[in-house]
């Protein structure tokens, strides 16, 4: 049986490509590099949009690369059930392009942040948490200068409302309160889910949260989560 | 009259005569705006010349030496890391958001027309006290513009320091390193690649504005006074997205192998990288300026020869693969132009519209510009500055108010405000980042590590600039070591006031030999370096700082030490601690004076420390390492505790004043505990090495205990040391 293939598309400006394929690779998948310009996505059985500052975030982070010509394909593997995981520029490209509710603007403090966090689990139901549970905690950074998720009144009662929140800020004990919420996301939202529950976005970074010689293990049930989704689609 | 066109470019009389000797004949405007860049004291280095070339610059691992973009040094299997150290300190002082980023876009061009990838930023600040709301702007801004540029690019910023000091009010000090790596073989210098003739020379990159016009001659080779603001067209504008496709571009020409040359377009722009790449190869260059990408219509001719816009690179190629460069650019998205060619003979010939604007011969831009042997004078103001030694001062202070001063002192406090705003992680191979001794970056595809220090010692410069340079070559190299590793070499910056006045010339002169006499004690050859002088003024200048950067190899990273204290340990003092508090940080804060001499420092022992830790981290006999510098052995064994989340008790010696024993700065000490079970084999290593030691204490509980003399709860220094910097910028 063939190690599932997770691909990682590379936008112009996108930095945290190659950390992503080699996270990808630490935890048992073949990390597939993709092409922005390019309308391939390599079968893969997952795709990640990585972190990083596409086409330089001039406009508005995501909103160039949402039209890459990838981004084409990356919607319909999406719309065909395939799991899609947005980390961080990722996150506001799917929010961007549609697939994910809300968006995301400069943190609370106007300040750049990176600083390992605590985020809660709050739903199994996303390719990411497959085999977590709701409160388990994860230590994994964040580092971004827009971040802080936000969504209108009615977007944000239905994603509560329908459980689309994945991951929240949180102390080290799971208590969710300000002090913890490190860019002021609105109910401390970290990540989210569609309804479908195959495309997840989140601000913290799981593949720098891989290798215990370079920081946390945060991100490792995450990545295996990923790989576990691509391979029932291997 | 007006002044005359010369001296409006910071040409000096004398120089023009010269100009006219070496053309035979006198300058065209163009001619002479090229003169006035490449022969400014940033490009041409006329009055630091004599001194720098006193330097020791060979050993055996370096592979390239001043006067390449990048020093370079051999790290084993096959891979070379290059790294440098800039100034950005005019453009910021005037303009600190984009002063701090083109100089972050500039140290990684210099890394990159090495051929090598960068791998880690580090950004040495010194700024005035933050209590000035003015100093507060130039912080904020610059430290945004860092991180503005450098998370944008992908290279992690993984240490520097940020420190204050009055002088540095009208002035910031604002440098940056770079770091990169290649495989040894595909370097681009000028010894590993040969340039022939009929070679093309390539310009990529982003188009030339009118941005950064006279960015060194103007702004970095004169002092500041009033209406500096006016030059802020001199401060150049940057890019970071452009920066980032330029990385990759570049690293894509190397990696492909089609590049003779490789040379970025930095201070004094295409004028300097031409001139540079024609002197280098010992020919000439014929340009035609047709062909450079304009951003605005109708630049005068010596715009676009002296404009520093940022994110350009000159690429040197053979003309049957100029197409392949092309293609790798634009699937970048990076335009190019072919610029021109190399020719024999050492003519730079200069054309626009069909006619000849410029014709000069390229080694007199380059290499032939004037050298000064200035005049010294040691400054008035020393001996009594000597005279006045804190060491002897009657102290008054409560110990543990003195303490908390300490602790909370801006000079000591957290920084972690200002590194939060760098993304340190990028690249994923940060072991230890900002807030340690030293940073530690994994060598991807090994187990080795490269440790990272930039260091300077403002108050002992002010106080004994020879004894101040040399301090912070042995800080640099301690905090390297405090990882485990084996310091290998340096790059600087040497940061001073105006050189023309003896009084500045002599701390340079002194600091030259200071850092010098280190590095061969220390056998960290200097492979490179910036300085940067007319840092005053109102003839008030910065304190003599010459920013020292470590780089420094751990053979397995999974043996780095690092600071934090375990819950149970026995806690060491490596090293000896004299009566020192010249030019300390408690006889700055608790006491009020910057005066005194600096501490002693014996280079024999400095080393021997450093082996010392090595051995010891390589026997995994040691749980943490911390280096005993500012704020001496109460600081050190705080932020150990703080580090760790544990607190300790400690005895002090009966027959010293406490003062003494927490506070002096002596040289050559380190806090470092230990496993009770090992404690024997540490003292045997120690005493092996002749490097003396103490068992001064207990880690373990929530408290600090310094013997019956006071006591700190560990939360309460926690809050004290991460506040002070936040409360102070929140004004």
């Amino acid at each position: 049986m063939r190690r599932p293939r997770v691909g990682v598309v590379t936008f112009p400006g996108s930095l945290d490509d190659r950390d992503a394929l080699r996270a990808v690779g630490a935890m048992g998948g073949e990390g597939v590099p993709l092409w922005h310009a390019e309308r391939d996505l390599r079968d893969a059985d997952a795709v990640i949009l990585p972190g990083g500052f596409s086409y330089g975030d001039y406009l508005r982070c995501g909103a160039i690369a949402r039209f890459a010509p990838i981004m084409e394909e990356v919607v319909r593997f999406a719309g065909a059930g395939g799991p899609v995981v947005g980390i961080c520029n990722g996150f506001q490209i799917l929010c961007e392009a549609g697939l994910l509710p809300g968006a995301l603007i400069r943190n609370r403090s106007l300040r750049f942040v990176c600083r390992v966090v605590d985020v809660r689990v709050e739903t199994s139901l996303s390719p990411l948490t497959e085999g977590l549970v709701a409160g388990d905690v994860l230590q994994i950074p964040v580092k971004h200068g827009e971040g802080q998720f936000v969504a209108s009144g009615e977007d944000l009662a239905r994603v509560e409302g329908d459980g689309l929140v994945v991951f929240r800020y949180c102390a080290p004990d799971g208590t969710v309160d300000d002090g913890h919420n490190v860019n002021g996301a609105a109910n401390a939202i970290a990540g989210v889910r569609n309804d479908v529950g195959n495309v997840v976005g989140l601000m913290p970074h799981p593949e720098h949260a891989v290798d215990p010689d370079v920081g946390p293990t945060g991100g490792q049930p995450l990545l295996a989560s990923l790989l576990s989704r691509a391979l029932a689609r291997v | 009259m007006s002044e005359p066109l010369h001296r409006a470019l910071g040409l000096t009389d004398d120089e023009y005569d010269r100009i006219v000797e070496t053309l035979g004949r006198k300058p065209n405007r163009n001619e002479l705006a090229m003169f006035g860049v490449m022969w400014s004291e940033h490009c041409s280095y006329k009055s630091s010349k004599v001194y720098l070339r006193t330097l020791p610059t060979e050993g055996s691992a370096v592979l390239v030496g001043p006067g390449q973009d990048a020093g370079v040094v051999d790290v084993g299997d096959g891979l070379a890391v290059a790294f440098k150290m800039e100034s950005h300190s005019h453009p910021s002082a005037i303009e600190p958001y984009q002063g701090a980023a083109t100089g972050i876009g500039g140290i990684v061009r210099d890394i990159i027309s090495m051929g090598a990838r960068p791998i880690a930023l580090l950004d040495p600040l010194y700024f005035g006290p933050l209590t000035e709301p003015r100093n507060r702007w130039l912080l904020e801004g610059v430290v945004a513009g860092i991180g503005g540029y450098g998370n944008c690019i992908g290279v992690p910023t993984v240490g520097g320091e940020v420190r204050f000091a009055e002088p540095h009010s009208l002035n910031p000090t604002i440098n940056v390193m770079c770091v990169g790596i290649a495989p040894r073989e595909r370097l681009v210098t000028s010894s590993s690649r040969q340039v022939h003739e009929g070679s093309i020379m390539i310009l990529f990159g982003a188009s030339t504005g009118r941005d950064g016009i006279g960015g060194v001659s103007v702004l970095a080779s004169r002092t500041l006074e009033e209406g500096s603001a006016e030059s802020r067209p001199s401060v150049q504008i940057g890019d970071p997205f452009a920066g980032k496709l330029l990385i990759e571009a570049s690293l894509e020409l190397a990696d492909r192998d089609l590049l003779e040359g490789l040379q970025d377009l930095g201070g004094a722009g295409l004028t300097c990288a031409t001139s540079e790449s024609a002197a280098r190869a010992g020919m000439g260059a014929q340009i035609d300026l047709d062909a450079v990408p304009l951003r605005e219509q109708n630049l005068e001719v010596f715009e676009i020869l002296t404009s520093e816009s940022q994110e350009r690179m000159l690429a040197i190629v053979e003309p049957s693969k100029v197409a392949e460069v092309q293609e790798v650019c634009a699937r970048w998205g990076l335009a190019t132009a072919v610029l021109g060619r190399m020719v024999p003979g050492d003519g730079l010939r200069i054309t626009m519209g069909g006619t000849v604007v410029a014709e000069v011969p390229a080694r007199s831009l380059a290499d032939e510009g004037p050298i000064y042997d200035r005049a010294l004078a040691a400054p008035a103001d020393l001996a009594a500055l000597h005279e006045d030694d804190p060491t002897f001062a009657t102290v008054m202070a409560d110990p543990r108010e003195a303490f908390l001063a300490v602790l909370g002192s801006p000079n000591v406090a957290s920084m972690r405000s200002v590194w939060e705003q760098y993304d340190s992680l990028v690249q994923g191979g940060t072991v230890l980042g900002p807030g340690g001794d030293a940073a530690l970056v994994r060598i991807e595809g090994t187990v080795k590590a490269i440790a990272l220090s930039t260091d300077a010692k403002g108050r002992f410069g002010h106080l004994d600039p020879y004894l101040g340079a040399a301090h912070a070559v042995a800080e640099a190299a301690r905090n390297v070591a405090m990882t485990g590793a084996t310091p290998l070499a340096i790059t600087n910056c040497l940061n001073f006031g105006n050189p023309e006045r003896p009084e500045v010339m002599w701390q340079f002169a002194e600091s030259v030999r200071g850092m010098a006499d280190a590095c061969r004690a220390l056998d960290t050859p200097v492979t490179g370096g910036n300085v940067s002088f007319y840092n005053e003024s109102g003839g008030s200048a910065i304190w003599p700082t010459p920013t020292i950067g470590m780089l420094g190899l751990l053979e397995d990273h999974r043996l780095a030490l690092r600071t934090a204290f375990p819950t149970t340990g026995s806690i060491y003092l490596l090293g000896e601690t004299f009566p020192e508090l010249g030019g300390s940080e408690f006889a700055e804060t608790v006491l009020g004076r910057i005066s005194g001499r600096p501490p002693e420092l014996d280079l024999v022992r400095e080393r021997a420390l450093h082996r010392l830790i090595a051995d010891a981290a390589q026997a995994v006999l040691l749980v943490s390492a911390h280096d005993c510098s500012d704020g001496g052995l109460a600081v050190a064994l705080a932020e150990s505790a703080m580090a760790g989340g544990t607190g300790f008790a400690i005895s002090l010696p009966g027959d010293v004043p406490w003062y003494v024993t927490l506070f002096s700065e002596s040289a050559s000490r380190a806090v470092v505990s230990v496993a009770p079970e090992n404690a024997a084999k540490l003292e045997v290593l120690a005493s092996e090495h002749g490097v003396p030691f103490a068992r001064i204490g207990e880690t373990g509980g929530p408290r600090m205990v310094f013997d019956a003399l006071f006591e700190v709860d560990l939360a309460e220094a926690s809050d004290l040391y991460e506040d002070t910097i936040p409360k102070l910028l929140a004004g």
